[in-house]
């Protein structure tokens, strides 16, 4: 039994973490809240060049082949860096769908495209508000009905999305977010840093992901549960360490207020909810890798623990940095604000302790 | 990353299993095993005779002290395996894993050959003697006082929450030779014959009635010079190499409520419903899973620095804070789950013959022994995440110096 990555896993780790602590730096994660842009345009081109969006992508589409255990350490640093970039859309959950279920034409017409940058995708599985739920509809071959919020979705190339066909079975659908017959709009969102939209489909050509339907969906949910606890994990250690730092070096009643056992007991307890969901997503992350039967359960304790944890963290550095804390200026709410982002993207808390108890009963 | 034991661990586990299957009887429940009674000790003592004679006792101790020679990873299996079977396992655990590291640390080769053997084999049985009814989550505040006369000392004081002091032949203790001087430094840890007559043993009655702790007292009790543990005033860092070997011991171990709640959401009907259908059970069902899951996780992660030749440090302190707190709020939402009749405490009448009511009673004594969760919480921040001591008004001055609760 072994749990932890090899070092050649932490090498690609360290080199993103250098890379992306200049690259993708608090200003950068600023300037696209400031500007009011999708997202880092420069940034997200360094990392295509650097090779990332073709990482698990086979040799055979214009990939690196290489699994999960290297895409989730990039993921970690994604995290940790708040990159403002849609790599979780168009590769933990478009370039997986294409890769797994896509017919042979569409793995040779996407998958080296999204290796190469030269196409951004990603996935449109929910409604409004509430759960998951699916009205849109396939007529004849295309697409009619509306898609919110859809991440990434005034920027992405093309969309993964469910839809009913004429036998009311949900299948997943590839939909060219450029045609004309897509209406496509930006929605204010809690974190300014990843887009959301609105996507409306009136009589779009969709075309059939091959075969796939929900059971496929529920697997590409759990494989991006445990790829996005990473990014969640990460974001955990940033902020933990933001506060850390922060309270020892704030002095009150002649003292740095780390040293005082209401604080020390906090971090204590943030400290806690990082350990026991970091250690779920390596558990995760060896159950993805090695196709073990416990995955499903595996992906929804990753995915529960994960943002519990990002949720506790990330409140309780605003709550330790005092005043300060609740401005603008700080980043503690960079970090709150992504928290809630990825608490929703692929079904909330609600959705995957059912999951988890579903799976164990 | 994989899941896999190594040919060598496999192997193990084969032959565990097996001597396991011929020696022990499989568990039916996953029911608390309750380690109280004359008979349950007896009991205890004939299991580990019987593993120390077929080698499956200490099995990280070396083969010359009565152990097996084999790895952490070893005794993992072990207690994975052993979990299955109806065994008095735990019985020794205070002895075995704090007493022994100590003694395999600081005795002379001679007294090592004598002693080690005889505890592998539970045929001597030993007690930790730290706590004071004045040093508790502060320990080094202890004031039971070893006096050195020509070729032995002489113990005053008393100690209290020493696990199994009825039964032991010997404990490892720790005394203050030299209130004139810091208190850290004027401590001197030693091995001692309980069987003395200065030695008496007063059993605690514990708040939900059981007796699995004790008081000692030392009335001018003798302790030969060459049962020191250590030089004279190095009884501190001896004390923290035995509570360090302490962690991976007891981090794999630390029981959490979670299996038995399992078991009760599977298996209870209540107005003709499941529970399982019950939304807010589900919710706690998936909350307490994934955390009881973290631990597992944790503890893999754990070993597997153990195997790359590590050690497990602090970060074992979050199991025990985790387990401690998760097994009282489950035994509290059990009962709360059996509605009115939940106040019950009837092994007859209560489901899972009472273990929940006796959890909720018991479970507030975990959160403090071995580590209150308040002192685990400052582990964590100050060795883990390298945050600030408090001030403090012990420091720079004698032990007898230090200020004390007005009398």
């Amino acid at each position: 039994m072994n749990l932890e990555f090899s070092e050649e896993q932490l090498f690609i780790r360290n080199q993103a973490r250098a890379f992306l602590s200049q690259e993708s730096s608090a200003d950068v994660v600023r300037s696209v809240i400031d500007t009011e842009t999708s997202f880092d345009q420069t940034l997200w081109q360094k990392i295509v060049d650097l090779g990332w969006t073709a990482m698990s992508i086979p040799e055979t589409y214009g990939g690196l082949g290489l699994g999960y255990l290297e895409l989730c350490v990039i993921a970690e640093e994604l995290g940790r860096s708040l990159a403002p970039v849609p790599f979780s859309s168009s590769v933990y959950l478009a370039t997986e769908a294409i890769k797994s279920w896509g017919t042979e034409a569409q793995k040779q017409h996407y998958l080296p495209k999204l290796a190469a940058g030269k196409l951004i995708g990603t996935l449109a599985i929910n409604e409004g508000l509430g759960a998951q739920s699916v009205a849109m509809r396939i007529i004849d071959g295309k697409a009619c009905g509306g898609k919110i919020p859809v991440p990434d979705g005034d920027i992405a190339d093309f969309v993964i999305m469910t839809a009913r066909d004429e036998n009311n079975r949900v299948g997943l659908y590839v939909v060219d977010l450029t045609d004309i017959a897509i209406t496509r709009e930006v929605v204010a969102s809690m974190d300014p840093t990843r887009s959301q939209a609105r996507v409306t489909c009136d009589a779009t050509p969709a075309q059939a992901l091959g075969e796939a339907g929900e059971a496929q969906l529920t697997e590409l949910l759990d494989r991006a549960a445990v790829l996005l606890a990473f990014e969640q994990i990460g974001g955990c250690q940033a902020a933990l360490d933001m506060g850390i730092a922060y309270t020892k070096e704030r002095f009150a009643f002649g003292r740095a207020i780390a040293s005082f056992q209401a604080i020390k007991h906090k971090f204590a307890d943030m400290y806690v909810a990082l350990e026991l969901a970091r250690a779920n997503a390596y558990y995760g992350v060896c159950a993805l890798s090695s196709d073990a039967p416990d995955l499903p359960l595996a992906a929804a304790v990753a995915r529960v623990s994960a943002t519990d944890a990002y949720y506790l963290i990330s409140k309780e550095n605003i709550q330790a940095h005092g005043g300060m804390g609740f401005t603008w200026e700080f980043d503690c709410h960079l970090y709150y604000r992504r928290a809630q982002l990825l608490s929703g993207l692929i079904g909330t808390q609600l959705t995957w302790k059912e999951n988890i108890t579903q799976r164990l009963l | 990353m994989d899941f896999q034991d190594t040919p060598e661990l496999a192997a193990f586990r084969s032959d565990v299993k097996t001597w396991l299957d011929a020696n022990a009887t499989p568990r039916t429940d996953k029911l608390h095993m309750g380690m109280e009674g004359d008979t349950a000790f007896h009991e205890a003592k004939a299991w580990y005779k019987k593993k120390a004679d077929d080698g499956f006792a200490c099995l990280t101790w070396p083969k010359e002290y009565g152990g097996a020679g084999l790895t952490s990873l070893h005794e993992v299996v072990w207690t994975q395996e052993v979990e299955h079977y109806k065994t008095r396992d735990a019985h020794f655990v205070i002895g075995i894993g704090n007493c022994g590291p100590a003694i395999m640390h600081f005795a002379s080769e001679d007294m090592k050959r004598q002693l080690l053997p005889r505890m592998a084999s539970a045929e001597d049985v030993w007690c930790q003697l730290f706590s004071e009814p004045s040093a508790g989550s502060d320990v080094a505040g202890l004031r039971t006082r070893a006096e050195f006369d020509g070729d032995k000392w002489i113990l005053n004081g008393q100690k209290i929450w020493t696990s199994g002091a009825q039964y032991s032949d010997y404990g490892v203790v720790l005394t203050r030779n030299d209130p004139t001087i810091s208190k850290y430094r004027g401590l001197t840890l030693f091995m001692i014959d309980m069987r003395q007559s200065g030695v008496e043993v007063r059993p605690i009655k514990q708040m939900d009635g059981g007796g699995h702790f004790n008081e000692v007292f030392f009335h001018d009790a003798i302790v030969p010079d060459d049962y020191r543990l250590g030089e004279v005033g190095g009884g501190w860092t001896g004390a923290l190499t035995v509570l360090m070997s302490e962690r991976l011991a007891i981090s794999g171990v630390q029981p959490t409520g979670f299996p038995q709640f399992l078991d009760l959401v599977k298996s209870l009907e209540l107005n003709g419903q499941p529970i399982a259908n019950d939304p807010i059970v589900r919710d706690r069902l998936a909350t307490w899973y994934s955390q009881y899951a973290g631990l597992q996780a944790v503890n893999k992660r754990m070993l597997t620095a153990v195997a790359k030749g590590g050690i497990a440090g602090a970060e074992a302190s979050l199991g025990k804070l985790i387990g401690a707190v998760m097994n009282q709020e489950i035994a509290n939402f059990a009962c709360q789950i059996f509605g009115p009749a939940g106040i019950i405490q009837d092994a007859q009448l209560s489901p899972e013959r009472a273990h929940f009511q006796e959890q909720v009673l018991f479970s507030p004594g975990v959160r403090l022994a071995g580590g209150t969760d308040e002192v685990m919480r400052n582990i964590l921040a100050e060795q883990v995440l390298g945050l600030p001591q408090e001030p403090r008004a012990d420091k720079g001055i004698a032990f007898q110096d230090i200020p004390t609760a007005p009398v």
